[in-house]
């Protein structure tokens, strides 16, 4: 996945409401009306998120004309995917701080370290 | 990325592999430092003090005995606001070479991981780290990668999990 299209992942997926509706996306396709339903917002409202959705790749609209039902095109697998990328960069930038500590670190010698001291 | 730190190799990438089967995650990372060097910034609380929390916050440790059996608790504190709490024993202080420590984020009292980190020696001054969380579930591990977004982190947990566990 591309460092661009991570982003707008993360971006849609920043808000509660989106996630939700990616969740209900997974068990199976629904309308717009369907996915408005369970929340106290307009059409409008969930149309919008969708669009969110939609331009991070997530979800997309069905060929039935009457419908249009959504549709989630990206599977747990994808979202995975990314967690452990965000994950990854997270632990790289720690580890790049370890690398400037272990730098500046002197080389004292490992008394301190002898095995089975008692101190 | 790095161009201009002359201590940082761009051949140092941290590997991560999370595995399908098992709820576990595998983190594998090389040094430019000999293990005993590696190892000290891993259990001398001014040095971990200085790369383990995140960057936008201060690490507060709290407690420290780097010893086997002992125990250790540290906050994130950003603003002077602490921001989350983590807490654990050191199951084993193998110097040089094992560190054994349980892992508790207190917002999630509940789940512990158990996390090994192996300090291989590679010769020439280098150190490979690999280090092994256990989990409990798949949930408490797909929440732990979650936690790494940048977007609400400490909210929308719940409903993550619920995300990643309805596939």
């Amino acid at each position: 996945m591309s460092e661009d299209r991570l982003s707008r992942v993360f971006a849609a997926l920043a808000d509660p409401t989106r996630r939700d509706i990616v969740a209900r996306l997974s068990v199976g396709d629904a309308t717009v009306g369907q996915l408005a339903a369970p929340y106290d917002v307009s059409i409008q409202a969930v149309s919008k998120h969708l669009k969110v959705l939609e331009d991070a790749g997530l979800v997309s609209r069905s060929h039935d004309a009457q419908r249009r039902p959504r549709h989630l095109e990206a599977d747990v697998f994808d979202l995975m995917t990314a967690w452990i990328e965000r994950y990854r960069r997270q632990a790289e930038e720690r580890y790049r701080r370890l690398d400037a500590v272990l730098a500046a670190m002197d080389d004292r010698p490992k008394i301190h370290h002898q095995k089975g001291a008692t101190s | 990325m790095s161009t201009n730190a002359t201590h940082e190799s761009t051949t140092q990438q941290t590997r991560i592999e999370a595995d399908p089967n098992v709820p576990t995650i595998r983190i594998i990372r090389d040094f430019d430092a000999p293990p005993d060097k590696v190892f000290r910034a891993w259990i001398d609380p001014e040095l971990v003090a200085q790369w383990l929390g995140p960057k936008s916050t201060e690490m507060r440790i709290d407690e420290w005995d780097a010893r086997t059996g002992g125990n250790y608790r540290y906050a994130a504190v950003q603003d002077g606001a602490e921001v989350a709490t983590f807490y654990g024993s050191f199951h084993e202080v193998r110097p040089d070479e094992r560190l054994v420590q349980t892992f508790t984020w207190e917002g999630m009292p509940d789940g512990v991981s158990l996390d090994t980190m192996v300090f291989e020696d590679l010769g020439d001054g280098r150190t490979r780290t690999v280090g092994l969380s256990v989990l409990d579930s798949f949930e408490a591990r797909d929440g732990m990668m979650a936690s790494g977004m940048d977007v609400g982190v400490y909210e929308g947990y719940e409903k993550l999990d619920a995300l990643l566990a309805d596939g």
